[in-house]
């Protein structure tokens, strides 16, 4: 086979997770032709809660900033971190990448609230408050019945592992007087532990969902609210949790857990199946590989694993292989590498200097904001600026300079910095600045 | 409080001395300013010496640890792997130490069996292929926790020995040539006792310094840090030492279903200081690799650092490798005290001759004329103390798992009526359970995940169970994972740098442990 018979793309985007998804469905909207591929099982260990900017660590000694306002909060953060991603988007970008995104998962059946200027307070597994801008219809009960701080019980399913209502209820008790902790078994459950996956198709049956009610009922008596752990359904859990409601006559609500968690895994199947619909070559748990090719000619890109090789041609290329745990980056006892392209990589000197002394030292650990530099366009460069190729961008997580983990800033630098990198590929495609 | 003696320190000496005074029926209180094994008994390599170690630089050391290793195989062997060791040498190493080997361990009467470089490769098939000389020696795999632990429980069932855990000695009131009373502060909860002892011994290890200098006596201690790594697998069968002069990184002791390697010497001025380093992972990596070239590959899950209470001899200098391994007793008459006595120094391997030589001592300065007995009377074993045993969660739930009972530990199989089990036995030794503490008394948080995600189950199972009950938890849960990453950080490559991002999205990204400010964790919502 010559090189010419092979499939050509517009966009090969290199990457399933959140930064991927969002460029594919950013791609996908200016009429691009996208080959994608990567390992769409991480997307399922993110919270399903998606951040815009809930922190900003002190650089030196100091206290960490937790932000109310995150659109505000950005020129303190900018001031602070200069060369953080959010540097090269607007506002505006921001806001409109995750209507672009938000759109598309309304469409897969799962529903997303913004807080317009303000972050909600999400009620968090072990009874802890995380400050987030974008969170699901269903757990944005927990937000409202929180903030009102109305009657509600929380209540752990047993055998479930890993959620405790009495520790959501000890843990906000002092500001929640009107909170309290129960806990039922899942009808019809074959017993032995609870998965959370499990149970939540275990809800999409109509009839293991009216037993459930009944379950709950007794516990109901005086509150408005009740929160669940994560479990309402993979498909269109928006129905489900509308479908309990209704049964109990109070809100149903729901508590993200551990990963992997529901939320995440609603993300991974909307991804796996409307993708294809839309027209994305999606390769599912397969690896695209490729080198830089000289000007003039497009990337020659190889997809391997299960359950096809083929190779493709691209014009342009997004690497959003995310970090050490996505596969994007990978730390070896001499440095950080970066694993597809071998792109420069900011990093600390030296590998004792990658994590403080300290875990939960407010300022961070300097390997999560290894990663790589790019310029305006969100093309890598290199140490002295220069730019490493004209027709290869770089988003998401893997981008360096940003702490996603304690900045909450993950979603928002994913989404925001695809969809301009995406901007940035429709516009040079538009200009005929492809390889052919 | 009153009691006939008072032990400060619960490290195996500490534990060794409440059991061999029960023994002669002698009771006792065994203060600890941390938990169970904190400081060196912690810290090591969990090597039963055969003695073959020391043949060259210190004979009597040697003759120690061959005596008290076959002691330990026949009294406590629930404590004990007898997995054997090799002593090998690579392309480069010292002709001559490996031609008087054999010898010194002759003249210290340890057998050493000589194997060819093949042999030596058949046994142990992750040796290097330059292996140029090698020997079988009795060394032995020993679990410093289950020992100590089981020390004290037998301690308590004959005497009525009781632990005092978190707590330090602040001071002695001395009078008339005697510590009269001793003021012990909780180094929690800041709560003051004081005991009342006609016998004080101070088995402090690295801490016996600062301690005797309470009762103004002076013990020449040096503070010698050696880190660890565990390996992710068990990489050996026996336990491989370099046939060399004792260095850097040779050494690599199985410990149940993992390898340790080891170690380092660091001398530094406070034993609190000890703290694993990177630079001390890598010179263990760069050393140990000639002889095992598998070492710089594979995963590690952690490394630990224990600090060497060395007895420094005469007022002479020298590091940590030079001093001695033996250990030394210290009446205090000389300082006009007759009812005080430090232990410092030793091995892990020779705690059971620490103990009985303080027992006897204590014993005679209280008229007591029975005998040790600990050279005769087996080690019970504890059924609790089992947890410790690394396979145990495993095997325990292969052959008795309850669908019911959810493994709150995944790496290492604890079952959540494990972790009960667990509480249930060390309430009455602390009646509020942090996960540190269960931590110590089993598994938990010591497999691939280090902690990470059984961390916050078994949080979750104490709130369900209603033993944490406030956001005091939150900040329990703080301490277990800055803990467990004192020893993550060295080891941060690779696989286990995508364990510890994934960890760190869990607890700082989900749960925002980050922001519970540790003096002040009811403020719900930070500002």
């Amino acid at each position: 086979m010559t090189s010419s018979s092979f499939p050509h793309y517009d966009l090969a985007i290199i990457g399933t997770g959140l930064a991927g998804l969002a460029a594919a469905v950013c791609a996908v909207n200016r009429g691009l032709s996208v080959v994608q591929a990567g390992n769409t099982g991480a997307i399922a260990y993110t919270s399903g809660v998606f951040d815009v900017l809930g922190a900003i660590p002190p650089t030196e000694d100091g206290d960490i900033a937790v932000v109310d306002a995150p659109f505000a909060a950005l020129p303190r953060l900018l001031a602070a971190y200069p060369g953080h991603p959010y540097a090269v988007v607007t506002p505006e970008g921001i806001r409109a990448a995750f209507h672009e995104v938000l759109d598309f998962l309304r469409g897969a059946g799962i529903v997303y609230h913004t807080g317009d200027q303000r972050n909600f307070a999400v009620i968090g597994p072990a009874g802890t408050i995380k400050h987030s801008w974008c969170v699901p219809e269903t757990i944005m009960g927990g937000c409202t019945a929180f903030a009102a701080k109305a009657p509600c019980v929380i209540v752990g399913v047993e055998r479930l592992k890993g959620f405790s209502a009495a520790q959501v209820v000890a843990n906000l008790r002092g500001v929640w007087p009107q909170l309290r902790a129960a806990q039922v078994a899942l009808p019809e459950h074959p017993g032995g532990e609870v998965y959370t996956e499990q149970a939540a198709r275990m809800l999409e049956v109509p009839q293991l969902c009216r037993a459930f009610a009944e379950a709950l009922r007794p516990l109901v008596d005086g509150v408005q609210y009740l929160g669940l752990p994560a479990i309402l359904g993979v498909h269109r859990p928006g129905d489900v949790a509308a479908d309990l409601s209704r049964q109990l006559g109070v809100t149903v609500f729901e508590i993200p857990t551990m990963p992997p968690g529901v939320p995440g895994i609603r993300l991974k199947e909307a991804f796996e199946d409307k993708l294809p619909e839309m027209g994305v070559a999606l390769y599912c748990q397969q690896r695209m590989d490729g080198q830089l090719p000289p000007p003039g000619e497009p990337f020659r890109l190889h997809i391997s694993g299960q359950p096809t090789e083929v190779d493709v041609l691209a014009d342009h290329v997004l690497l959003a292989t995310g970090r050490f745990l996505g596969g994007g980056l990978r730390g070896d006892l001499e440095g950080v590498v970066e694993t597809v392209f071998g792109l420069p990589v900011v990093q600390p000197e030296t590998r004792a200097q990658w994590h403080r002394a300290d875990y939960l030292d407010p300022r961070g650990h300097e390997i999560h904001k290894a990663g790589i530099c790019v310029d305006a366009q969100l093309r890598p460069v290199g140490p002295a600026g220069e730019l490493i190729h004209p027709r290869l961008h770089v988003a998401g997580s893997l981008l360096a300079n940003q702490d996603w983990i304690r900045m909450k800033c993950g979603a928002g630098v994913a989404i925001a910095t695809a969809a301009s990198a995406v901007e940035a590929v429709a516009k040079a495609c538009a200009h005929g600045d492809g390889a052919t | 409080m009153q009691t006939e003696v008072l032990v400060i320190g619960a490290g195996v000496t500490g534990a060794g001395i409440a059991r061999d005074l029960a023994l002669r029926g002698i009771s006792c209180i065994v203060a600890e300013q941390g938990d169970i094994n904190s400081g060196a008994s912690g810290g090591n390599h969990g090597l039963l010496h055969s003695g073959a170690r020391y043949v060259a630089s210190d004979r009597e050391a040697a003759q120690e640890c061959r005596e008290e290793g076959e002691i330990l195989k026949r009294l406590a062997p629930q404590c004990i792997e007898d997995c054997g060791g090799l002593f090998v040498a690579v392309k480069g190493d010292d002709e001559d130490y490996i031609a008087h080997f054999p010898d010194w361990c002759a003249k210290a009467g340890i057998a050493a069996h000589a194997l060819s470089a093949s042999q030596a490769r058949a046994l142990e098939p992750c040796l290097s292929p330059d292996v140029i000389a090698a020997y079988a020696v009795p060394d032995a795999s020993i679990d410093p926790f289950k020992l100590a632990l089981e020390n004290l429980a037998h301690a308590k069932e004959l005497a009525g020995a009781r632990l005092l855990r978190r707590f330090r000695v602040q001071e002695f009131v001395i009078a008339q040539g005697r510590i009269a009373r001793t003021r012990l502060v909780n180094t929690v909860s800041g709560e003051e006792i004081w005991v009342e002892a006609e016998q004080v011994v101070n088995a402090t290890g690295a801490w016996a310094g600062r301690v005797a200098a309470l009762a103004g006596a002076d013990i020449p201690l040096l503070c010698s840090q050696g880190t660890l790594l565990v390996t992710h697998e068990r990489i050996a069968t026996r336990v491989i030492n370099r046939l060399r002069k004792p260095g850097n990184g040779d050494i690599l002791v199985p410990g149940g279903t993992v390898s340790i390697l080891g170690t380092t010497s660091v001398t530094i001025d406070a034993p609190e200081k000890a703290r694993p380093t990177v630079a001390e992972v890598d010179e263990n990596l760069r050393e140990a690799a000639p002889m095992i070239p598998s070492l710089r590959d594979i995963r590690y899950v952690r490394a630990y650092c224990g600090v060497r209470p060395l007895i420094r001899a005469g007022s002479e200098g020298g590091d940590g490798r030079s001093a001695s391994r033996g250990f030394a007793l210290f009446e205090h008459t000389d300082v006009g005290l007759s009812n005080f006595l430090t232990v410092s120094g030793g091995k892990l391997t020779t705690f059971r001759l620490m103990a009985e030589r303080v027992g006897d001592v204590v014993a005679r300065r209280l008229g007591n004329t029975n005998p040790c007995r600990t050279r005769q009377e087996p080690l019970p074993a504890v059924a609790a103390c089992e947890w410790t045993e690394p396979g145990r969660g495993p095997k325990i739930w292969a052959m008795q798992h309850d669908a019911q009972d959810p493994l709150l530990c995944e790496c290492e199989m604890i079952s959540a009526s494990a972790v009960q089990e667990i509480v249930d036995s060390c309430r009455d030794v602390f009646p509020d359970p942090g996960l540190q503490a269960l931590g110590k008394r089993s598994r938990i948080g010591k497999g691939a995940c280090q902690g990470a995600f059984c961390g916050v189950r078994v949080a979750a199972h104490l709130y369900d169970t209603g033993q944490m009950r406030s956001r005091d938890g939150l900040v329990k849960m703080r301490e277990f994972f800055q803990e467990r990453f004192k020893g993550q950080r060295p080891v941060l490559w690779n696989a286990q740098l995508v364990q510890a991002e994934l960890a760190e999205a869990l607890h700082c990204g989900l749960l925002g442990l980050e922001l519970v400010d540790p003096k002040n964790p009811d403020k719900v919502l930070p500002s």
